[in-house]
């Protein structure tokens, strides 16, 4: 099957090769990083996590999106969802791959990363996750390509993917709640030290795994004449508003709890984030617009003549995804160290080849995703268009 | 010879499966010899220190840290974001930020504080980490870095605190004045941080910062001797560590 | 029948070339003599004896900074009976004195370059200013 991403038009090889080449670009960058050390990231003894790990949060996000799709699907005989079904499961294999090359560029030292599965270390959150990620990358990959090898085969799933998709179900919820412990259990920080770290998480995830899924669904209706059927379009529609609307109470509840308490160990953060502190203001934009970026694609979402209009609808989920990826993307991780622990604000602004690397990095990503969506259009082109 | 692609490549993989699966077995490997404690080691049960301030008037901090750092080899880079420190300085508005404010005693305002590594007894950067690299010793409590399987993740760096925790953002070979052989550099991309001396602790030798300071400001000893004299002084002073509502128990207590 | 049987032959005479490519690439060059490594005045007899020392010295290193860094012991009694410090620089460089005409040379004889000295300080090596 996997010829199918090797015979394209003028079209696909341009995107093809615009990926290849950023891909190369990155890889320098990050070749130059390897050599110079971290230096050269904005990263500082402060703020010392940044956009990297920022990405990897977002993308593992995406990543445990699939459960939207697969969980009503198996669980709840959901129909309309089962022409989407391998994307969302390869959608999940892009983004991991592009989780863990996020964490492999943000260590200092790379080549010892596997000193983590030698040294098992079941209280450290981080080890969880480097577990649960390959091997829910693995899992996706082997049900999404066995899904779509049976759909041209003309069969049935056999039994051995129908269990393995069950055991996905709570992998993603684990998954992603475990990425959410990593904040939520560092006593030093106050605005990540919160309960509703992991409920935010999962429902930021499945909001922007939902807009992603929506958008892409277009796109592949106008590149190849895919249908991904009216009823799919618009639950994914509903999923996606009723976690934007869960996700903005959850802020809300955070907002009230870090101000009206007037404790500044939970505040100060967002006291930086909302006005600046001491005339610090670089994320002060940045938080604005996601706030306004949520509530305004709930408030598109809330109109009928936008949901049902295809074109409308992907610029609202285009509306949410900048909120969605602002906040967890790029705000979570950083603002959190500051003020730092001395109560000193240090800001952080990340760096060309921070920024370079992490577009090459996005661009694997996404020849990873293109190369087996281009696949699975193939096919379901096959499939229902046998002449062809 | 007809061979199905998918027939061909399983076939392959367990081919490679079986050849190299052997070196994924681990040879038993046992040294001939005998491990033993040195015959000068400082014991303790859990080591602590405290940083008097009557004493220490915060004016002569280039000697402990000077010292500190000398020794093992901490590098001096002039930018801040990417400083490497064992040892430093803090005014108390930013050593004690939780229990600061506007009407402070005058000799406490602006006063020069000694901060290091606490070396709590509860450190939730030894939880964090996810190779455990960091690790809290249990004969003495001192809290340790195994330089050779850091991955310089930075975990701990977020789970620390008190910010005692710095990164080799860059090759600190160049930024070392004078490199002293007798103990390691590290090298760019792992986290470094104090070791109470615990090389110094091993031959029968005080940290050296205790040992230098002129003004007897900085006590070290076992926390858990009742005879000892950091014991002693903490039953009769009153003292505050750092951030204590966290629940790391500190074992670094400041008395002012 | 075998599809593009052309380039599967054609790839796997590419493959068998490269994966052999250092065994040919190797035996085409002059034999190197084994390496003169310096041996110290001070002692006769490293910690354990030289073919154990040969082949397992990384071993007993990595042994050695389990005990001093995780267990807190540092004396090692070596089966002869002696007793050793575990400390690379104390006792193995303290007569090893110079890693560049020790260390190095065998490393080199045998193309590995092990990182000891990105972070432990090398010793005796010709050129670098004094490091005391």
């Amino acid at each position: 099957m996997i010829e199918k991403a090797l015979h394209g038009g003028k079209g696909y090889w341009a995107w093809i090769i615009f990926l290849a080449a950023g891909i190369g670009i990155g890889l320098f960058a990050y070749l130059y990083q390897l050599k110079e050390g971290l230096w050269l990231t904005g990263m500082s003894r402060n703020v010392s996590w940044g956009f990297y790990i920022s990405q990897f949060t977002f993308l593992v996000g995406v990543a445990a999106s699939v459960l939207i799709v697969v969980l009503p699907l198996y669980l709840h005989d959901f129909k309309a969802f089962a022409p989407i079904t391998a994307l969302a499961q390869f959608l999940t294999v892009g983004t991991l791959i592009m989780s863990l090359l996020f964490i492999f560029s943000d260590v200092g030292m790379p080549m010892r990363i596997l000193n983590v599965p030698l040294n098992p270390t079941p209280g450290s959150m981080l080890f969880y996750d480097t577990l649960f990620l390959p091997g829910f990358m693995l899992l996706n990959l082997v049900i999404g390509w066995t899904a779509v090898g049976a759909e041209k085969r003309h069969t049935t799933l056999p039994p051995w993917v129908k269990f393995l998709i069950y055991v996905s179900l709570p992998w993603a919820v684990i998954m992603h709640t475990v990425t959410a412990f990593i904040y939520a259990g560092t006593p030093g920080r106050g605005f990540w030290m919160t309960a509703i770290m992991a409920p935010r998480f999962l429902t930021t995830a499945f909001a922007a795994g939902c807009a992603i899924l929506i958008i892409l669904s277009l796109v592949l209706r106008s590149l190849a004449r895919f249908d991904a059927g009216e009823k799919a379009i618009r639950k994914l529609t509903t999923i996606m508003f009723y976690t934007l609307i869960i996700n903005a109470f959850f802020l809300a509840v955070e907002y009230f709890t870090a101000f009206y308490s007037h404790v500044p160990a939970y505040s100060e953060t967002f006291r930086y984030l909302f006005f600046g502190i001491d005339g610090n203001t670089a994320f002060v934009p940045w938080f604005w617009v996601m706030n306004l970026a949520i509530l305004g694609a709930i408030a598109l979402l809330a109109f009928p003549a936008v949901r049902n209009n295809h074109l409308r609808l992907s610029e609202a989920c285009i509306v949410a995804l900048v909120g969605l990826w602002i906040d967890k993307g790029f705000l979570l991780v950083p603002a959190a160290f500051i003020p730092n622990v001395f109560g000193r604000v240090m800001e952080y602004p990340p760096s060309w080849v921070e920024l370079t690397v992490s577009f090459g990095i996005y661009c694997l990503g996404m020849l990873m995703i293109t190369a087996l969506y281009k696949v699975t259009m193939a096919i379901k082109g096959e499939t229902l268009y046998p002449d062809k | 010879m007809t061979i199905s692609r998918r027939k061909f490549l399983k076939t392959v993989s367990a081919s490679c499966l079986a050849v190299t699966a052997h070196s994924a077995v681990g040879h038993g490997f046992e040294l001939p010899g005998r491990m033993s404690p040195g015959p000068q080691e400082l014991k303790a049960r859990r080591w602590g220190m405290v940083v008097d301030m009557r004493r220490c008037d915060g004016r002569c901090t280039e000697d402990c840290i000077g010292v500190c750092h000398e020794i093992h080899n901490v590098p001096y880079i002039p930018k801040a974001e990417h400083q490497v420190m064992w040892l430093f300085q803090e005014p108390y508005e930013n050593t004690f930020p939780d229990r600061s404010h506007e009407l402070i005693s005058k000799h406490l305002k602006n006063r020069i504080f000694l901060l290091l590594c606490n070396h709590c007894d509860d450190p939730p950067c030894v939880r964090a980490c996810p190779t455990q690299a960091t690790f809290k010793r249990e004969n003495d409590g001192i809290v340790m870095i195994d330089y050779h399987r850091c991955i310089g993740c930075r975990f701990c760096m977020a789970a620390c605190p008190y910010g005692s925790r710095s990164f080799n953002f860059r090759d600190p070979r160049p930024y070392i004045k004078t490199i002293h052989p007798e103990f390691p550099t590290r090298r760019k991309g792992v986290v470094e941080k104090c070791n109470f001396c615990q090389e110094r602790l091993e031959v029968g030798k005080m940290p050296a910062c205790v040992e230098t300071c002129k003004k007897g400001a900085l006590v070290f000893g076992d926390l858990e001797d009742p005879s000892s004299e950091i014991r002693r002084i903490l039953a009769e002073t009153p003292h505050v560590r750092r951030k204590p509502q966290l629940g790391t128990r500190p074992s670094v207590f400041y008395i002012f | 029948m075998m599809h593009g049987k052309r380039w599967v032959i054609a790839g796997m005479i590419l493959f068998a070339a490269l994966a052999a490519f250092p065994f040919y690439w190797y035996s085409m060059g002059e034999d190197k003599p084994f390496p003169k490594l310096e041996m110290p005045e001070k002692a006769s007899a490293c910690v354990e004896k030289t073919p154990f020392m040969r082949a397992n010295h990384m071993r007993l290193l990595d042994a050695w900074r389990v005990s001093v860094v995780r267990d807190n012991l540092f004396v090692y009694t070596a089966v002869s009976g002696k007793t050793f410090e575990m400390n690379l620089h104390k006792t193995c460089l303290g007569c090893h004195t110079s890693t560049e005409k020790f260390c190095d040379r065998c490393h080199a004889y045998n193309d590995v370059t092990p990182p000891c000295w990105e972070c432990h300080v090398a010793t005796g090596v010709s050129g670098e200013g004094d490091a005391s």
